[in-house]
């Protein structure tokens, strides 16, 4: 098995698709001879040609509205957009319609969909190639809302997105495309879209995690095994829907629960979480829900000490077990 | 002077079966959506949005569409479109009366948000605009696999402020997609007049600025509506790419079954809408050409009158979606 980046892995599971179904095709800005702002599509269209591996003009409604109506037509699109922070102009594409059509037609449409767009900062993006808005898109009935944390699970979430039959936002770690590495298979697999996995086994605090942050939590809950604190960490995976029986498994088992996102906190994936922890695992914590996550503010500033300040980073982390370790 | 009337044979080159057939889905329409007023106004039909005034342009589009082949993304008013393509009265009436077997949504939309995927109509929302881009998208997945199929697409002048009509239109005239663009132009966009809404008067000026024609046609004229229809059909069909029609047509009705028109429009207005209600001026037209008599079309009126009190009758004992089944069909089953 070969160790890959991320970003090979995304590539791999499109190429892939791409050659055993024909009507698998990407549409976005620049994927096209350019190959992806960030080389995601690179090569892709040399092999499957320009008008399966498509430039679209610089209009995110367009975009994913286009990919909607080749996919009542038959295809089985793939809609870049190019920075998630510049999702908003497609959004009542996304809501108002793909999320919705199957619902609204009481079952006689479906629309098999994925949109791809890297999120999260620590790359000096600022406010507007940094953002973390996957919670927009949890809220709404209709849609699947995935974030692969490794390498292996993002070609087998990203086939399995391309296979499901309904709309699925695939949001990527822009920070992990080259920073993360794992063994990728070469043969052909998936990954379940609804199912958490346990990432490290630990008895006393499980923290649940998604995307670059599930890796930072690893480096945290291994700073307390020298001093006796066994922390489990376990990786969401799929943020909508979320996998309720898993999350109470390992909450249950534990006993005290830290959420950990980079996006803000207010009405977020750690809110709903929580909310099923207290629902479901009440008479079985032996601490409150703790969470870490952004500041409040509206996003992550450009120059290094407001970006550091922003971010959950191992320390910060560290620090939050510690103090749940010793409540 | 009495002079004899001789029989057409045609009118502008349209045989005259195709005539009767035309005004017959005019009829037709018109009735049902006289019909689902009065379900309205009796309180069984909680909401309606009419086409009336709307159906010539409309039969004359779905003429020229090869149901389950050609494709068409439908907005509200469409009701004529959707009988041409093979929806029935029967269907519609189950949609006013929110009955589960109800083709286009099983009761679950408000009725007039159409869509039945047997024939290629896609399912629409009550967001405006949106289907623009669905159109140019079905085009281009027709165009990669080398079908001769035609999008056609509809909507209102109002949506035409949007930003989704720009964008599709920039793509699919960019890509000479097989797209027929169809502006029914009541010049109201609820109560905001056209003055209001755009620095030109026609709709289809817009069409320069993404080098594809632009045709302005009088939508209560079948005949006309036909012939601009055809041509901009078999333009998309031949890959020349797509086409916007601007046809001129009135709103008979207030927006809605919750609006009244009269709070915003003068009663000139409102007579001028009538005296051009493309039922009645076919109509007149056809029996004066020695189309469709008068005798011919009353017992056209008692044999859709007839089918029309069938389907009414078998809506209102159609059963209502079962309440549990709110829960159903958010996601499929991968």
């Amino acid at each position: 098995m070969a160790v890959k980046t991320y970003l090979e892995a995304i590539r791999e599971g499109m190429r892939d698709e791409m050659r055993r179904d024909d009507r698998v095709m990407v549409f976005g800005e620049d994927v096209g001879a350019k190959g992806g702002v960030f080389g995601v599509t690179e090569g892709l269209q040399r092999e499957f040609g320009e008008w399966r591996v498509m430039d679209s003009p610089l209009a995110e409604s367009c975009i994913v509205g286009v990919c909607i109506g080749a996919a009542f037509n038959g295809m089985r699109p793939i809609a870049e957009i190019q920075f998630q922070d510049f999702i908003l102009p497609g959004v009542d594409q996304i809501v108002s319609e793909a999320a919705k059509i199957r619902y609204r037609s009481n079952d006689d449409w479906n629309m098999p969909l994925v949109i791809r767009a890297p999120f999260g900062g620590g790359v000096h993006g600022a406010l507007y190639h940094s953002q973390s808005l996957e919670a927009m898109f949890c809220h709404v009935p209709g849609l699947r809302v995935v974030v692969p944390s490794n390498p292996y699970d993002a070609k087998g979430m990203l086939v399995a997105a391309i296979r499901d039959p309904d709309p699925v936002l695939y949001f990527e770690h822009k920070k992990a495309y080259r920073l993360i590495r794992g063994e990728v298979p070469d043969h052909e697999y998936t990954v379940p879209l609804d199912r958490v996995r346990v990432v490290r086994e630990g008895r006393d605090i499980v923290v649940f995690s998604y995307g670059l942050m599930v890796d930072t939590a690893v480096q945290a809950a291994e700073r307390l095994a020298p001093d006796g604190f066994s922390v489990s960490v376990v990786d969401l995976r799929s943020l909508r829907p979320l996998d309720r029986q898993g999350i109470v498994e390992s909450a249950r088992r534990c006993g005290k629960v830290l959420i950990a996102q980079e996006a803000n906190l207010a009405v977020s994936v750690s809110s709903e979480v929580s909310a099923i922890v207290a629902e479901e695992c009440f008479e079985y914590l032996d601490a409150p829900v703790m969470r870490i996550g952004g500041p409040e503010v509206p996003a992550m500033p450009f120059a290094k000490p407001l970006e550091d300040a922003y971010l959950v980073d191992v320390d910060k982390l560290e620090s939050k077990l510690r103090s749940l370790a010793e409540y | 002077m009495v002079v004899a009337n001789r029989a057409a044979r045609s009118i502008a080159g349209i045989d005259a079966d195709t005539l009767r057939a035309m005004y017959r889905h005019m009829l037709r329409s018109r009735m049902l959506d006289e019909r689902i007023w009065l379900l309205n106004r009796q309180g069984l039909a909680r909401f309606w949005v009419s086409g009336m005034g709307q159906e010539a342009i409309q039969v004359a589009l779905g003429m020229h569409v090869r149901p389950g082949h050609d494709w068409v993304a439908p907005y509200y008013r469409d009701l004529a479109l959707t009988l041409v393509l093979g929806m029935t009265p029967r269907d519609q009436l189950l949609a006013a009366l929110a009955k589960a077997d109800d083709p286009n949504t099983g009761g679950r939309q408000m009725p007039a948000h159409f869509g039945c995927r047997r024939l290629q109509i896609i399912t629409t929302g009550s967001v405006v605009a949106t289907q623009f881009i669905h159109a140019a998208g079905i085009a281009l997945a027709s165009k990669i696999r080398g079908e001769d199929a035609v999008t056609v697409v509809t909507t209102g002048e109002g949506a035409t402020s949007e930003g989704d009509f720009h964008e599709a239109l920039n793509f699919a005239a960019t890509h000479r997609l097989a797209v027929v663009f169809v502006v029914e132009d009541n010049g109201l966009a609820i109560s905001v007049p056209t003055t209001q809404q755009m620095p030109t008067a026609d709709v289809s000026d817009r069409a320069a600025g993404y080098g594809i024609p632009g045709v302005v046609v009088d939508g209560s004229d079948p005949v006309a509506s036909y012939l601009a229809c055809g041509e901009a059909v078999a333009r998309a069909r031949a890959g020349h790419g797509p086409t916007l029609i601007d046809a001129k047509v009135p709103r008979l009705t207030s927006h809605s079954s919750d609006d009244d028109q009269r709070r915003y429009r003068s009663a000139e207005a409102l007579a001028n809408d009538r005296a051009h209600d493309c039922v009645g001026c076919f109509a007149a037209r056809l029996d004066e050409q020695g189309v469709l008599s008068a005798r011919d079309e009353e017992a056209m009126r008692a044999e859709l009158l007839a089918e029309l009190d069938v389907a009414t009758a078998e809506a209102e004992e159609a059963p209502d979606p079962e309440p549990e089944s709110v829960l159903l069909h958010v996601l499929g089953e991968a």
